[in-house]
């Protein structure tokens, strides 16, 4: 009855979970083995969107907070390096992987 | 409206997440879409930033000179360290960052916790029964952001040859103890949410199991691990999706989550080895590999540049490994000079790629594409395997670890089970190196001493270029 009350409370997102999985698998599926490592740095950044969460955290605690400011901050500067870095080292992978021109 | 704002900023997100994913996996659109995915990035976090509205009490954000100080340090460290990193060091590049990322979940979890045990302690409204969800999903982002972050270091200073191999025996089992000890506190944590002081029982649970699931696992092997912690942090991230029923958080996560695990899989595929094989398998850190250490007195004969161009120009059939020394040298262009000489010569020439040839899965096809070698004339490993029977010259060209025999031969190695291209089989080798020092996987390659091999040491650019005139002579 409880887990029955528990999916009926969160079924949207419990319906985005499930969409996405399937998206995911779907959307690289036939990436061919060359571009598996510049996927891998791009997946990586977009994971960065943590960051989010860590911006929200910064942003709700009080100022009297020392604990919660330090530990927000602190994942602030992390997810935002996650999410440049991750970015730019996958641009420059991919500026190495640039498409070479076809001879004909 | 603010919120309504903050809405289409987060589909904004959602779609270029998934749209560049896609784009990401086909090599024409990849670079774009990387800019469109942190195009849609940055609009879902500068909205984060001033739209944002606390649920509870309709507040913005506050404690903007920390957000916006951490944001510029952060983006100004991303940057800089990934614009400075060697192309070589790209893997371990991504891992650190990846770690950030979980540890930054984990914090998350840490703050969220802090504040609804307080809660709880004023004993607010809230009963049990409504936060045992919030406390489930705190919990699991903690385990996972944490295995993710203690991993990805460990990963991160393997490749940077800081931290070494360490196994003992009944690891995996003390291992899969150590997860299921930190599994089952959290639990208990979820059913009785005041004994707060689990959660940090269970932070350095999930800390250690990260750092001793990596440290028996070979350095060969860790774009496997990395993409497989990456999947981890990308779950991690949802988590916080989850915590504050943020879309774009949700989406963002479960789909790396997803790809992720695919991705992991499709490597390990590349790799001719299961995921199985590769996390509990034998690539193991054994004492024997330990001891035999770097040593330079292995038995080798060397081969004059005008003696390897007279061999190779009366072969019939010459096959070119080329591997991580090729690319640091760019010798690529030398080495499509070569090719084209021979063939004048009436010699026909093939290269055998090995997947994960120049330490990045696809690095060599790329390069040599650029070189404007055929694609005809590139053989995957099996292919090769078959042919070298058939093969007067192997020429490897700064390739080590992918035509070490010991990965057949020898189940104490660390790189035992790992596919090889069994240039051996070939009736002549020539090994273009720079000196006899270990590759990657720091280990002693008995191919070197083999009576049918000859090295011929150098950059691989500079005796590329030596062999071809030395090669019109003949």
């Amino acid at each position: 009855m409880n887990i029955l009350h528990w999916i009926f409370t969160n079924q949207q997102i419990i319906y985005i979970v499930i969409l996405m999985i399937f998206v995911g698998i779907e959307v690289i599926g036939r990436v061919p083995s060359v571009l598996h490592t510049p996927l891998m740095s791009g997946a990586n950044a977009i994971h960065g969107v943590v960051v989010i969460g860590a911006i929200i955290i910064m942003g709700k605690a009080e100022p009297g907070n020392y604990l919660a400011l330090a530990l927000g901050f602190l994942a602030v500067i992390l997810g935002t390096l996650n999410v440049v870095g991750g970015f730019v080292v996958t641009d420059r992978m991919l500026e190495m992987f640039k498409v070479k021109k076809k001879n004909v | 409206m603010g919120l309504n704002l903050l809405i289409i900023c987060y589909l904004f997100g959602s779609v270029t997440f998934i749209l560049g994913l896609k784009m990401l996996s086909n090599p024409v659109s990849a670079r774009r879409g990387n800019l469109i995915a942190a195009t849609g990035m940055f609009v879902a976090i500068v909205g984060t930033i001033f739209l944002y509205r606390n649920t509870e009490t309709g507040e913005h954000l506050h404690n903007y000179t920390w957000i916006f100080g951490g944001l510029i340090i952060g983006a100004i460290i991303g940057t800089m360290a990934a614009r400075k990193v060697k192309m070589t060091a790209m893997p371990e590049m991504v891992s650190l960052f990846n770690g950030m990322g979980g540890a930054c979940a984990a914090l998350i979890s840490l703050v969220e916790f802090n504040h609804l045990s307080k809660e709880l302690l004023a004993g607010d409204t809230i009963t049990f029964e409504n936060i045992r969800t919030t406390v489930l999903i705190i919990v699991l982002g903690l385990i996972i952001g944490s295995v993710s972050f203690a991993g990805s270091m460990i990963a991160w200073g393997k490749l940077n040859g800081k931290v070494k191999d360490f196994s003992f025996p009944g690891q995996n089992i003390l291992n899969l103890l150590l997860l299921a000890v930190a599994l089952a506190l959290g639990a208990y944590l979820v059913m009785y949410p005041t004994h707060t002081f689990l959660l940090y029982v269970i932070l350095a649970l999930a800390l250690s199991y990260g750092v001793m699931f990596v440290m028996p696992i070979g350095g060969a092997d860790m774009p496997v691990v990395i993409s497989l912690l990456n999947s981890f942090t990308g779950v991690a991230a949802a988590c916080g999706g989850f915590l504050y029923d943020n879309k774009v958080m949700l989406t963002g996560g479960i789909l790396v989550g997803a790809a992720g695990t695919l991705l992991t899989i499709l490597m390990c595929k590349a790799m001719n080895r299961s995921l199985k094989n590769v996390l509990i398998g034998s690539f193991g850190g054994n004492a024997k590999n330990a001891a035999t250490g770097v040593g330079e007195h292995v038995a080798y004969k060397e081969i004059s540049l005008s003696d390897a161009a007279m061999v190779m120009s009366y072969a019939n059939k010459v096959m070119i490994v080329p591997g991580y020394g090729l690319a640091v040298a760019q010798a690529q262009h030398a080495c499509h000079e070569l090719e084209k000489l021979l063939i004048e010569k009436g010699v026909e020439v093939k290269y055998a790629i090995h997947p994960v040839a120049g330490r990045m899965p696809g690095h060599m096809n790329v390069l040599l594409a650029e070189a404007d070698v055929s694609y005809e004339k590139l053989e995957e490993m099996e292919q090769a395997n078959d042919e070298f029977k058939a093969t007067d010259v192997v020429l490897i060209l700064g390739a080590n670890d992918v035509v070490n025999p010991a990965a057949k031969n020898d189940p104490a190695s660390p790189i035992y089970g790992m596919p090889i291209l069994e240039v051996e089989l070939a009736k002549t080798v020539i090994v273009n190196k720079r000196s006899m020092k270990p590759g990657y996987a720091g280990i002693e390659n008995e191919l070197f001493s083999q009576p049918k091999t000859s090295m011929l040491f150098g950059d691989a650019k500079k005796v590329l270029q030596d062999l071809l005139i030395e090669i019109k002579k003949v």
